[in-house]
């Protein structure tokens, strides 16, 4: 109980700290329509070669725009020496792991939504009959895609070119999410049935919890001065 | 002492590879159905088996560091990444090599091949992190996190060809009914992967001392500095 009102106080720092600025979150929106919109574009979709192109380009916009994200989550800690506050609190750093993760999982989500909203309009498409499994598949790989960005935002934030060094790191190991998502958003979105992609959205749930697990336990070493 | 180990160790592995070359091109026989371009399997297969073994090496390592903070389980890691990105590196050209002429395309995106890739990408992470790093105090800490979390790679990677239908062969080795190799084959694949590990074991000691080196002189460096 004490570790959930802990987790919890962590996670409202985030949230009002970013209430405050509006400055991650405003960020991380922009990229993602950026990203949509380029890709508008550069492939000119049509009705039909959209529902191609769809699950790619927003899963690419979700990465990016999670890259953004997880940058920022760290390199906020460094100012006021935040992050000495965190090591210095009486807490399990498997908390603050998953505070954080909590965090970035909101904001990227918030992201995913405005996305979400100008693909619909941009490229002429109704994810409305497909909607619930939609929301499901982005919500698993989502889960997955920050379980590992969190992990990797906080080892590339000690190195130089920490913005570049996230990246590297981090989209070997997410991979598998990314490709399970994909092919199961393809075939969400093609309309095929839950028992379809039950298998992707499985791989996606093994290896969030793989690596959140994994996390979690690996995390002191990350916060460990 | 040391450095006549070594001499022991590269005459060693020289004469196993020559000892593994004279049984890739002599004395194994001709495949039935892919001919001799198939010998390439002789390279790639034992470069796969010693990238795994490398990064099986760095997760162990970084397991250790983590757990005893051990600098010498550290230093393991480190030469295994380094040495073992080369193996990968390899598995990675000969694949291709291989697959044009008997596929017909140099590269697909099937699961054993991403995830392959994907170890590639992972060494060579490990390697930046290590590179890249701030604070020298904190970077054996922190690599071990990274090498510990891409392990993960290696077994899906590994069991790939056994949990789905890929472009790449099913297991041949330890395959199901219809799998493995003639005798003078499997002899010839063992004996070249043994040829490896000779290779890949001289290549980390050699890495080793220099990383032992290395610490010396800075650490003697310090001393002089603060005289």
């Amino acid at each position: 109980m004490r570790s959930l009102k802990i987790i919890w106080a962590l996670i409202l720092k985030d949230l009002r700290v970013e209430w405050r600025q509006r400055e991650t979150l405003a960020s991380v929106c922009v990229f993602g329509l950026l990203v949509v919109f380029l890709c508008d574009f550069a492939f000119e979709p049509s009705g039909e070669e959209s529902l191609r192109l769809l699950p790619g380009v927003l899963w690419i916009a979700f990465v990016f725009a999670g890259i953004l994200g997880f940058n920022r989550s760290f390199a906020a800690e460094r100012e006021n020496s935040c992050l000495e506050g965190l090591r210095l609190a009486p807490v399990e750093p498997g908390l603050i792991y998953l505070a954080k993760f909590a965090a970035n999982f909101i904001f990227l989500a918030v992201a995913e939504v405005v996305i979400v909203f100008a693909a619909a309009l941009w490229y002429n498409f109704s994810f409305f009959p497909v909607f619930k499994w939609f929301a499901v598949i982005v919500l698993f790989g989502t889960l997955g895609y920050v379980a590992v960005g969190v992990t990797f935002g906080a080892v590339a934030a000690n190195t130089r070119m920490r913005e570049v060094m996230l990246p590297v790191l981090q989209f070997p190991v997410a991979v598998p999410i990314f490709i399970g998502a994909i092919e199961a958003t393809t075939s969400v979105l093609k309309g095929d049935t839950p028992a379809q992609y039950l298998s992707w959205v499985k791989l996606l749930a093994a290896f969030t919890v793989i690596f959140t697990v994994l996390s979690f336990m690996l995390f002191e070493f990350v916060l460990e001065e | 002492m040391q450095k006549s180990s070594m001499t022991v160790h590269a005459v060693l592995t020289a004469a196993w590879i020559v000892l593994a070359l004279y049984l890739i091109f002599v004395y194994a026989p001709t495949d039935a159905n892919q001919g001799n371009v198939y010998r390439i399997m002789y390279v790639h297969v034992p470069s796969g088996w010693t990238a795994f073994v490398a990064y099986f090496i760095v997760f162990l390592g970084s397991v250790g560091y983590l757990t005893r903070r051990s600098q010498a389980a550290d230093d393991l890691a480190h030469a295994a990444g380094e040495v073992g990105f080369i193996f990968c590196s390899c598995l990675l050209i000969t694949g291709p090599l291989w697959a044009k002429p008997i596929w017909g395309i140099w590269w697909t995106w099937d699961p054993r091949l991403t995830l392959t890739f994907i170890l590639w990408l992972l060494f060579i992470g490990y390697l930046l992190v290590r590179s890249f790093f701030i604070n020298p105090g904190r970077v054996a800490l922190l690599s071990a996190v990274v090498g510990i979390v891409g392990f993960v790679d290696v077994p899906v990677d590994y069991m790939a060809i056994r949990w789905w239908r890929t472009q790449h062969p099913q297991p041949v080795i330890m395959g199901g009914p219809n799998s493995g190799l003639a005798p003078p084959m499997q002899l010839t694949l063992f004996v070249s992967w043994g040829a490896f590990l000779c290779l890949f074991f001289f290549l980390m000691r050699q890495r080793l001392s220099l990383i032992r080196a290395r610490r010396e002189l800075g650490l003697l460096r310090r001393e002089l500095a603060a005289d």
